[in-house]
């Protein structure tokens, strides 16, 4: 059974359906856990401190992010915990899953917008590719 | 998560606080000891990247400026050491920058470089009077449209810089410029491990010098000096006259490079989730421009992006800016026969790089998201910096602008009628800030009301500020004495409540004090 259940999420449409499938698995077994990633890269950072006032309007923009999320956990009662890190989404989400060593990780197969993609690629490609655990990639 | 800095067994509960400092918002601090040397082999690595980087970005930002390439690597390796020691915020890089280069443009041009390196040593004792007057305090004055305003319109004057060197010269001028974008732009995405613009620019040196092709180089716009910076006093007359020409330069720079170095200090606290001193900062980089002044070097403060790539490449502590000044010199001294070989289209391929990365793409979204106050600020720092060539103008206009329309914004003061109540009491309640600027307005508003028993104020949505609000009140009160039997006031909050206890005049006032 999957226990330590990790969904790595951006906010976006694709991530919140990657929750979801997460918290169908999790509902599965009473023990499982959830633990919620978020990542902020430097260039997200710069945007949101560029366009805060002061680090509790960052607080606050960054909970509008995570609380949709965090709302589908309650609402099912599944249990969860939220994680920010800081780093580049793809090599920051893979060094945490293979630190930790989960038993299954979701992710939404695509928040970036096709520029991005084309010179970032892509995260949830990343993700399949390095993690140790089996990858769930929702879209 | 916590182990970037390799804390030992032995500080487990260190750890576990750490975690709990981080959970609850609060950032930690490191020992002076720990800043620089808590992270040995990732800071020497990401130093090494980051003097790869900064000098294209060194020589183009000199050519901004119009000196010698020599002034601008000279103020980055100085600068960048004298911070790694100096500075309030590790892993930081700060060097010579656009927005510093652009402010001396006229300057240099009037004057000559001489007065520029004393303008540098003033802008350094500013910088350090600023830091001890605790200047990081009135940083979150500043309203972010203005700080949007001025990344944007520094990105549109580095462009613009640009220009010259890109368009209308011929073909292969545009595809060198094209190949740069693309080697910037594309390279990164199999390939990381060396900055992209160094490949860029080592490949298409390699092609220009192996093809002979004719084309303006770093070379033809300045000399590359392969020795160390050595110590001279810039050579001017110590009197009145220099200062009236350098000071409001250098006033321009300690402002434009606090702004950066404080905007950028509080990106890497957040990307790092460490904290920083913002005052030491600020001192930090007045004694690094001080020094510089005097070592040939023009002013610079931290870089936005610079800053990143040392903290992606896993920079964290000082020793990662000391390692990219001294890497930086070092690089000079050996390689700079060849740097004068970096064709000019490639440097300025980088730069609009650099121009993307700095620009505010979310300007476009905040434009409709935004207040309409917000947004015309953010216009209007832009329009003044584009028309004035000067970051320290458009700021002071956008700060300027935001002020007035924060007054008239919370200078409005409404009275809503609630109508008659089943008592025949006709209810008005107050919604706003009562002060000097809207006591007159909130008086107006009782001119033509209807007369009435009783006549209640609701001050629970308002607060009174000052004595023209509790002086406005009073002439209420004074007016509607004819128009009603009984007035009462309610709702006040209790330091508004003794303001008019203590300043008011009016008859009744003891109702007010029975009505909370």
């Amino acid at each position: 059974m999957y226990e330590k259940i990790l969904v790595a999420a951006d906010g976006s449409e694709h991530s919140k359906r990657a929750v979801q499938e997460a918290v169908k698995m999790a509902k599965t077994n009473p023990e499982a856990k959830v633990t919620l990633l978020y990542v902020v890269d430097y260039g997200k950072a710069r945007n949101e401190i560029l366009h805060t006032q002061s680090p509790d309007e960052l607080h606050l923009e960054r909970r509008k992010h995570l609380q949709p999320l965090e709302d589908i956990f309650h609402s099912t009662g599944v249990q969860f915990e939220t994680k920010t890190l800081h780093g580049t989404p793809g090599p920051t989400i893979v060094k945490h899953a293979n630190e930790t060593g989960y038993d299954v990780v979701f992710i939404g197969s695509r928040g970036l917008n096709a520029l991005q993609e084309m010179v970032l690629g892509s995260v949830s490609h990343k993700v399949a590719k390095r993690v140790e655990a089996p990858v769930i990639i929702v879209k | 998560m916590t182990p970037i800095y390799g804390f030992s067994k032995k500080c487990y509960c260190l750890q576990m606080l750490n975690e709990f400092y981080k959970g609850s918002g609060i950032l930690k601090t490191m020992s002076y000891k720990e800043q620089w040397f808590g992270n040995i082999r990732a800071d020497i690595l990401s130093g090494i990247v980051v003097a790869l980087a900064l000098i294209p970005e060194a020589i183009a930002f000199s050519i901004i400026a119009g000196v010698d390439p020599m002034v601008g690597l000279y103020a980055s390796f100085s600068i960048a050491v004298i911070i790694a020691f100096v500075g309030g915020r590790p892993a930081m890089i700060s060097a010579a920058t656009g927005a510093m280069a652009l402010a001396m443009v006229t300057l240099v041009r009037d004057h000559g470089l001489d007065y520029l390196l004393a303008a540098t040593i003033l802008t350094g004792v500013l910088q350090v009077i600023f830091g001890f007057l605790k200047i990081a305090r009135f940083m979150k004055f500043i309203p972010r449209a203005v700080m949007i305003g001025f990344v944007n319109s520094l990105a549109i004057l580095i462009f613009m810089a640009q220009v010259p060197f890109i368009f209308g010269i011929n073909m292969t001028t545009y595809i060198f410029v094209g190949v740069t974008l693309a080697i910037v732009y594309i390279l990164p995405r199999f390939f990381t491990a060396i900055p992209a613009p160094l490949i860029a620019i080592l490949v298409l040196s390699g092609i220009v010098m192996y093809t002979g092709i004719d084309m303006q180089n770093v070379g033809s716009l300045g000399t590359i000096t392969q020795s160390l910076p050595t110590f001279f006093i810039p050579n001017v007359p110590f009197n009145l006259e220099t200062l009236q020409i350098i000071f409001p330069t250098a006033l321009a720079l300690s402002i434009i490079g606090l702004l950066e170095s404080l905007l950028t200090a509080s990106i890497l606290d957040d990307a790092t989730e460490t904290d920083s001193d913002k005052n030491q900062e600020a001192r930090g980089q007045g004694i690094a421009n001080f020094i510089t002044g005097f070592f040939g070097g023009m002013a610079g403060c931290a870089m936005i992006g610079q800053s990143g790539i040392n903290v992606q490449s896993g920079g964290r502590g000082r020793l990662s800016t000391f390692t990219a000044g001294v890497v930086l010199i070092f690089l000079i001294i050996v390689l700079g026969n060849w740097v004068v070989q970096i064709p000019m289209p490639v440097l300025a391929g980088i730069m609009v790089m650099v121009c993307i990365g700095t620009f505010d793409w979310g300007s476009f979204k905040y434009m409709v998201t935004a207040p309409k106050s917000d947004a015309i600020v953010m216009l209007l720092t832009v329009v003044v910096v584009v028309y004035t060539h000067d970051l320290s103008k458009g700021v002071l206009a956008g700060v300027l602008l935001s002020a007035i329309l924060f007054a008239a914004k919370i200078s409005k003061v409404e009275v809503r009628n609630k109508g008659l109540n089943a008592d025949a009491s006709n209810v008005y309640t107050v919604h706003g800030q009562l002060f000097f600027a809207s006591s007159q307005d909130f008086v107006s508003a009782f001119d033509a009301i209807e007369p009435a028993e009783r006549i209640i104020i609701d001050f629970s949505d308002a607060a009174i500020w000052d004595d023209s609000g509790v002086g406005a009140i009073d002439r209420v009160m004074g007016r509607l004495q004819s128009k009603a039997e009984s007035i009462e006031i309610t709702g006040l909050n209790p330091s508004s409540e003794k303001l008019v206890k203590t300043l008011a005049t009016y008859t009744n006032s003891e109702e007010n004090a029975s009505q909370h």
